[in-house]
This record gives structure tokens, sequence and C-alpha cells, in this order.
């Protein structure tokens, strides 16, 4: 009896610690357990400067997807980004993928604005229409410029 | 009769300081070999060689035809299992109930099922009196429990060879008696080779069939406990009849030792 | 002259004395990896020092973590609240902890609790001959009473970096959202938006580390107890327990700092 409290209490602390061990790497770190259940796009920008891997792409503000890598395309200048998405979320083939700022010194995301396509785009499409990421000091001189 | 353990020119050290100087021993089957002498005679020091838990520097030790200087680690565990050895103050893992301290080597080195384990240990804890004490951590017991739990767990695999460090060191005259009485019961009993390492007089006189003096590292004497008792070397009778080691002080010597520290 | 002289040979003397038992050491460990393929590993032993190491650590823990998620927050917000910037109180908070304070503190108490208590014991079989009685019964002893300890703490440390992370992450969260009146909502969604599991692999891959030094430093100094001839019996248990406390508790924060610096 006093050997199996012993057991339940030592497997108790076993079970609920390696429970929390992965409450905390999936949830709180967002480690995906495999890649079922998810899909990835392209998408090309001009300019990503800001962008950093793990960036969160987002739909009408709600996040289904991340930025999985970033790499410069040294024949067509331009930056390639893997954009990994939900396989419940089905993107229009007109949609366009745009590089925005949380608040005016915030973290740089992707935002994907629906088009109205009824084709849908699958693993390995590319999203055609995108804009860049808009500099705030390019922002400011312009007006300033404009002004003058 | 070929010896069961030989000694041959054993020297030993601990750093630089020697503490035995060419040892030299033959022990029969079956016979109670006492390794006598006093404090830092070395007498630990040769059960340390004996149980192969010291390199010595020079010579060779033969136990039952092996050389454990050069035996390999297999060997040795095989051999191992066929020693028994019960240290001073039992040795017993201080984590383990008395009971689970003697099933150890049954444990590990054997394949039997826990029932005949069981009825193993039973049987050894009667044998040492100690029966009902199963259960008790060690931590609960006496000096004289301590030390014959040590030596039940020491001959539970029922060895050819026992080694008994200072068997009635810290008992009173009684239970070291008694100790002594169950030493000669188990020889009897199993036949046992047996090196027992005691600076006791009475007890060795009494259990020994040969008695090995050492004296500062070395062999003064090895003989029957008659042959010792009717010795003439001077630091064996001292030694029997309890004097002082320096009974004639140099005096001019003792000053120089406390001026100059040397 | 002399006494220079002596000076000079008391340090070479002491470097050959540091040298020989580093060397012993990485011997010692490799010993115990090595026994953990030549049986079965004793799992009720394992359970126990679970328990001891594990279990018995947590409400030394709990408060120990509490407490050090408040203080944090409450500097980090004293802090944040000058730029305007409060809102990233939880992840700050919670960055922090898993990422550093979280595996440091554990394993600073597991050394106070754990550490101590192993030293002492290991130096104590070691006088009463207790190993030596293993090795003549033929019993692997690296096997029998390291190996569990190891792996005891190579279990219990990262479930107790959890525990530390989660209860530190509820201080911060009192003194951030109960005291200071932030949103609930900013705090939690702010920790779950910033944390990347690079940090939680981090703070894991740490608290691995830190189990082997501080139960492998612990358990060689008890073990090698009887080399020291200067200090033997009850005060060569009280030194050799002195001396591994704080040399795990250095060894530690110096791996930590290279970890962190290897991995950022």
């Amino acid at each position: 009896m006093k050997n199996l409290s012993l057991d339940f209490v030592v497997g108790l602390f076993v079970i609920a610690g390696v429970t929390l061990l992965l409450y905390m790497s999936v949830n709180i770190g967002g480690a995906s357990l495999s890649d079922a259940g998810h899909y990835s796009l392209i998408a090309k920008f001009e300019n990503t400067s800001g962008l950093k891997e793990g960036a969160f792409v987002e739909v009408s503000g709600v996040r289904v997807g991340q930025a999985k890598s970033i790499r410069f395309d040294p024949e067509a200048f331009e930056a390639v980004v893997e954009i990994v998405l939900e396989d419940s979320v089905q993107v229009p083939e007109d949609s366009i993928a745009s590089i925005r700022t949380a608040g005016i010194i915030g973290d740089r995301f992707i935002k994907i604005t629906p088009g109205g396509s009824d084709e849908f785009l699958v693993q390995g499409d590319e999203i055609i229409e995108t804009e860049p990421s808009i500099s705030l000091e390019e922002l400011v001189s312009k007006y300033m410029f404009n002004n003058e | 009769m070929t010896s069961i353990i030989s000694i041959d020119n054993l020297d030993a050290h601990y750093d630089d300081r020697q503490v035995l100087f060419d040892v030299n021993l033959q022990v029969n089957p079956g016979e109670i070999m006492v390794i006598m002498g006093g404090s830092g005679s070395g007498k630990s020091t040769l059960l340390k060689h004996l149980l192969a838990l010291k390199k010595p520097t020079q010579g060779k030790i033969q136990i039952d035809g092996h050389d454990i200087g050069s035996i390999s680690s297999k060997e040795l565990k095989e051999l191992r299992k066929k020693m028994g050895v019960a240290f001073q103050g039992g040795a017993l893992l201080s984590s383990l109930t008395v009971g689970d301290n003697v099933r150890l080597p049954l444990e590990h080195n054997t394949n039997l099922d826990t029932q005949t384990i069981d009825i193993m240990v039973r049987l050894k804890l009667e044998l040492m009196n100690l029966a009902g004490f199963e259960n008790l951590m060690p931590a609960e017991l006496s000096g004289g429990m301590l030390k014959r739990a040590g030596l039940a767990r020491a001959v539970i695999m029922d060895p050819r060879i026992l080694c008994f460090d200072e068997p009635s060191a810290g008992l009173d005259p009684v239970t070291s008696v008694e100790l002594d009485e169950l030493i000669l019961k188990l020889r009897e009993a199993m036949n046992m080779t047996m090196i027992i390492v005691t600076h006791e007089l009475e007890s060795a006189f009494k259990i020994a069939d040969r008695i090995m003096v050492l004296f500062d590292g070395k062999v003064a004497m090895v003989g029957t406990p008659d042959e010792i008792r009717n010795s003439d070397d001077k630091r064996i009778q001292n030694l029997i009849n309890r004097k002082s080691r320096d009974e004639e002080v140099d005096g001019d010597a003792y000053l120089k030792r406390l001026v100059t520290g040397d | 002259m002399q006494s220079i002289m002596n000076g000079v040979s008391n340090i070479g003397g002491y470097t050959r004395n540091v040298i020989s038992f580093i060397g012993m050491s990485f011997v010692f460990l490799l010993n115990i990896f090595k026994s953990l393929f030549s049986r079965i590993p004793p799992i009720r032993e394992i359970v126990r020092q679970i328990q001891f190491i594990g279990v018995k650590s947590l409400p030394v823990l709990l408060v120990s973590s509490l407490f050090t998620g408040m203080a944090v927050a409450l500097n980090l917000y004293n802090a944040l609240i000058r730029f305007g910037s409060a809102d990233l109180l939880g992840p700050s908070v919670a960055v922090g902890l898993i990422r550093e304070l979280g595996p440091v503190m554990t394993a600073l108490m597991i050394i106070a609790r754990v550490s101590s208590a192993t030293c002492a014991e290991i130096g104590i079989m070691r006088n009463e001959q207790q190993f030596d009685a293993l090795d003549c019964m033929a019993v692997n002893s690296y096997r029998y009473v390291m190996l569990p300890r190891l792996m005891a703490a190579l279990i219990s440390l990262p479930i107790l970096t959890a525990v530390f992370d989660m209860v530190g992450i509820a201080g911060g969260y009192i003194v951030g959202v109960v005291i200071h009146g932030e949103s609930a909502g900013t705090y939690i969604q702010g920790i779950f938006d910033t944390v990347t599991f690079n940090d939680v692999l981090i703070g894991q891959i740490k608290s691995l580390v830190f189990a082997v030094l501080i139960i492998w430093i612990p358990m060689a100094y008890g073990y090698f107890l009887h080399l020291n001839r200067k200090a033997a019996g009850a005060a060569g248990v009280s030194h050799a327990t002195t001396k591994a406390v704080v040399i795990s508790a250095i060894s530690m924060l110096v791996m930590n700092f290279i970890i962190s610096s290897l991995m950022l």
C-alpha cells in the first residue's frame, strides 16, 4: 500500500508535468506537432522590410497562419515569402497579400484581403497580387516633399 | 592441501607512505585465519587488498586460483559471488530495510524467484538471531545487530570464503562472545574459509585456527594460537599482556621529538 | 625564498589535485551512463528518487516561483509604464521566465534542496563502507546508486522548470492584472503571440543540462570523499557538501551563460 501510493504520487507528478510541458510547447510556444492540417502558399513582394519569419498571417483580422520562410530571389529582385495556412482557410485566387504594421511601431504581419473568385489557391500556388511593406520614413518624407 | 588464498610479497602504499611490507600468507580451505595487530598495523589495508578494493604496489594475491591483480572484471565479479564480506559497521545500505539489504546480493546475482529469496533471507536472519527485524531500517538497529545483519548479508550467497572486519570492535563483552560463537557455528554449518581481522586478543584466541600478527605493516608471526601465546617475540608478548608499545622510553629522543617536531 | 618555493609548489599540487579530480569525475559520469546499458535500470529506485527530487520539491518551488514572477512583473511594470508599453508586461515576464529565470531559479532551488542532501548521503555511504560492500557483493554501484538519481533528475528538472515558468507567469498576472489593472486579455494573448517554441526549447535544454550538472557534481564529491585525506569523517562530509553546492551553482550559472549565448 505504501509503495502503491508512492508510485501513484510519482506517476501523477510525471503525467501532470509532461502535460504541462506539452501545453507550454504547443499552446504558448506554438509548436506544430505535425505538418498535417496545413498547406503553404507563396507570395512575392517588392519589399518585405521589417517582416520576420514566424510573422502572423491574418484574414479579416483573424490569425490563420504564419510566414514560414523569407528568401530573396536574385533573378527577379523580389522577396519570396512562404506562407503556411490552416487547411480550413481557403484563399480565392485573386486575393491580395499585403505587409502591414500592427500599430505605429508594432510587428509586421501579412494581411490577406480575400478576392471574389470561385477558384481557390492550393498547396504551392502563388498569391499574385501583393503590396510591399510601407516604410514610415518614406511616407513621412513623401508628405513633406509634396508640401514643399 | 593447496591453499585457497595465497599472498606473496605484498607491498602497499597510501600515496607515498608505505603501509605493508613484504607480506606473505597462505590460507588453507576451511581454516579460520585471524589477522591481528594494533591500530595502524595495516590489517585493514591487507583486507582491502584481499577484497580487490585496492591495487597492490607490488606482489601477488591469489584467491581460488585467480590472480586478482590481473583478473578480468567479469571473472572478478564471479569470484566475488563466492566471497562474503562483513564490514566493521555492517555497511548496510541506509536507504533499504534490513531485509532488503540481506536480499540485495540474491536479487542482483541470481535469478531466484521472490518467494525463494524470502525464505533464504528469513533463514539467514534466523541464524543471526534477527528474526522479525526484516522491516526495520539500519538506523533503528544497535551496533551488534548491525554487525549481525551485515554478517547475514555476507553469507546469503553461501560463499566459500568469508571475510570479517573487526567482529568485536565496539561491542560489549557479552555480545562479542555471542558473535564469536556465531562465527564458529557458521564454519561448522557451511565449512567456509574465514579471514577475520581483529585487534581483540580474547576472541582471536578463541576462534582462530591460525593467527597472523602484523606490526607496522610487517608480518611478525604466523602460527596457531598456542604458538603465538608461547612466542618469545617481545612485541607479541606486549600485545598479549596489554603493555604499552614503548615500554623503555628513550628520554633524549622523546625530548628531541617534542622540540623539533620530527 | 623557501616560502616562495613552498607557495609555488602548493599551487602546483593544488592544480594537480583539481585536474585529477575533474578527470575522475568525467570517468565517473561516463561509468554512470555506461551502466545504463548493462541491465534494466532499477525502476523502483528511480521512482523513489523522482519522489525525492521532483515531488517533494514542489511546495518550495511553488512558493519561490510565485514570488519570483511577482517581483519580476513588479519591476518590469514600473519600467514599462514609463514608455507607455505596459501591454508588453505579459510577454516580457513570460520570455524572461521561460528562457532564463525558470531554468536557473529551479536549478538553484534543487541545488539547495537536493544536491546538498545527495552529496551528504553519498559521502556518508562512502564513510560507512557501503560502496565497498556493494563492490564486494558484485553489485554495480553506478547502476544501483548513481543512475537512479541521474535519471530522476533528468525527468524531474524539466517538469519542475515548466511548473516554475507557469506559476511565475501566474504571479506576473497577479501583479499586472489583479493589482495594476492591466487587461487580462492583453497579458495572456501577448504571451501566446510572443513566446516561440524556440524559447520553450532553450529553457528545456537548459534544464536538462543543469539536471546533469547539479546531480553529477555532488555525487562525484560524495563518491570520492575518501580521497581527501585532509578532512575525513564528518568533517569530510561537511567539506564535500559545501564544495559540491558551490561548484554546482557556479558551473550551472556559467553553463547558463554559454547556452544562452550559443542559442540566442
